[in-house]
């Protein structure tokens, strides 16, 4: 008895050298975070969030973080959910090699993207060049909203295809076959048997992606040098600028941005209960 | 579901997967171009072909000293998570196996807090004072832990569950071996393949990590993504030929671990 009460002990043991750099390294940066959003010198309060929210500035950072994060993530799972639908429906070679290459380029994001970016629809880029010479496009600038958001959708669509992929799992060729014959048209088996049964993996595809563009940080810094006005642009200047350091400012806009994240799980876990599930 | 169709249908969706995967390609096929044209500018194609950006960059010191520090950085940063991870992973699911509900909620935490929120409490908690870690690599490798934890941890929980950890512990341990003889000697070779999968595809996102590298070191301990990003204002055919071999390294591990995870099953 005794021995075996000394060999979970010997077992908690082993777990304090994991809980030590998980602290260290994850837990301690968010508590101070948090502590330090509601600080203003010394004292407790919320002066730091309703400066935030008065600036017209952070605002605007706000603002832009979620339209692009909305837009981006959209794009993406639409194309996501064309792709990964028909990649399905192709054969098993050409099927196995998108699917590889897709995988290996969602580990092209960040700086290398935007260079690439840049290369190809900067302002001499040669899709530009070779776009405006047709005549499609008068003018494209990269470093804009809508450029970002082209940039953003880019580094979704791997990341949708690969979460979206195994969910087509979930749809039964039989019934489509049964509601062929039953006499349902393409349009009416997607609205009553198709999308009911992909909403919750759809649901949680879009989140996922709505955090992740939340969050991206080095595509948008790398592109425009930190000149475009987002959440992470904001709270990375006020602790690594070169002027008007403010630890307790940057704490806050953490927290509004971990909190959006928080929201937007929130409403899924919601949106999820309401929506018709396949028992499994 | 994956049957072939006959007509019109089919074609489409050949189209779709063709299209998917000309968007994917086309910035990565750019910058290849880019990387092997003398100039380009101006035109639908480069006026001619050369290496000279790869001999440029692959013979500069900044460059390679860059390569070699995120490599230390990296595995540096997988041999701690290793380290840590087993035994707590082991440890879980053989003495406290409700722990791993726990467990799933904490390694949430590195994906729900974006680098760049936690970069604030770093700078702030390690910047000076008995702990100062900000721009050494130290740093770095700790939340290089945090960042691989998720997916390291998922990847080895489906690993152990696949082997049967119980039963082969029980077995290993009527036959006379103790707890550790067990774990070192049995359970540790059955693990290494999911092991090295998960090191590798690990590897292939630390490498490409550069938020926490900018903003806790920057250029005090140089890694590839903070160096390419301060070649910012150099040649972008210089910069291409970064980018492609960069791209071509993570492309070589990812394909690794692909063909290991195939052999697996």
């Amino acid at each position: 008895m005794n021995s075996i009460k000394r060999g979970k002990w010997l077992a908690l043991l082993c777990l304090a050298p994991f809980a030590v750099f998980f602290i260290i390294f994850q837990i301690a940066p968010l508590a101070w975070v948090m502590l330090h959003s509601v600080q203003v010198e010394s004292s407790w309060g919320l002066d730091n969030f309703s400066k935030v929210f008065n600036s017209k500035f952070y605002r605007q950072a706000i603002q832009h973080s979620l339209q692009i994060s909305f837009w981006s993530s959209l794009f993406g799972i639409l194309i996501a959910i064309l792709g990964s639908y028909s990649l399905r429906r192709v054969d098993s070679r050409l099927r196995d090699f998108v699917n590889a290459f897709a995988n290996m380029t969602s580990n092209f994001a960040g700086v290398p993207l935007a260079f690439a970016f840049i290369i190809l629809l900067g302002f001499n880029g040669a899709l530009t060049m070779l776009l405006k010479q047709a005549g499609i496009i008068e003018d494209f600038n990269l470093y804009s909203k809508s450029g970002l958001i082209i940039l953003y959708t880019y580094f979704q669509i791997p990341l949708g295809v690969l979460l979206l992929y195994p969910a087509f799992d979930a749809l039964r060729e039989d019934w489509r076959e049964s509601a062929e014959l039953l006499g349902a048209g393409a349009w009416q088996y997607w609205r009553h048997i198709g999308l009911p049964v992909l909403t919750p993996a759809l649901l949680g595809t879009f989140v996922i992606l709505l955090a992740n563009a939340l969050g991206a940080y080095a595509t948008v810094y790398a592109l425009t040098t930190g000149n475009f006005n987002v959440l992470p642009i904001r709270i990375a200047a006020l602790v690594a600028g070169d002027i008007s350091l403010d630890p307790n400012l940057a704490s806050a806009l953490a927290v509004i941005l971990v909190g959006l994240m928080t929201l937007v799980t929130f409403v899924h876990q919601w949106l999820l209960k309401r929506s018709y599930h396949v028992a499994r | 579901m994956s049957r072939a169709e006959p007509g019109t249908s089919s074609l489409y969706h050949r189209l779709v997967v063709y299209l998917l995967f000309i968007i994917l390609l086309l910035p990565l096929a750019g910058t290849l171009l880019y990387s092997l044209a003398t100039s380009w500018s101006a035109s639908l194609l480069p006026s001619g072909l050369t290496f000279k950006w790869y001999l440029a960059l692959w013979s500069d010191p900044r460059f390679l000293a860059a390569f070699g520090q995120s490599l230390l950085v990296c595995v540096g940063a997988l041999l701690l998570s290793v380290l840590l991870i087993l035994p707590l992973l082991f440890v879980v699911h053989y003495h406290f196996p409700r722990l791993d509900a726990l467990m799933n909620i904490l390694i949430l935490l590195p994906f729900a807090v974006p680098p760049v929120v936690s970069s604030v409490g770093l700078l702030q908690l390690y910047g000076s004072g008995p702990m100062a870690m900000v721009g050494t690599p130290w740093i770095l490798i700790g939340c290089y832990f945090t960042v691989a934890l998720p997916f390291m941890y998922r990847a080895i929980t489906n690993n152990l569950q696949a082997i049967n950890l119980r039963d082969l512990m029980d077995a290993a341990q009527l036959l006379g071996a103790s707890t550790f003889q067990a774990a070192f000697l049995v359970v540790l070779p059955n693990l290494r393949k999911g092991l090295m999968v998960a090191l590798l595809l690990s590897f292939s996102f630390l490498f490409g990590e550069f938020v926490f590298a900018n903003l806790l070191v920057g250029t005090r301990y140089e890694t590839l993504q903070v160096y390419l990003n301060n070649m910012r204002n150099s040649s972008g055919h210089f910069n291409s030929a970064l980018v492609i071999s960069y791209f071509l390294f993570v492309l070589v591990l990812t394909w690794a671990a692909n063909r290991l995870n195939k052999d697996k099953s």
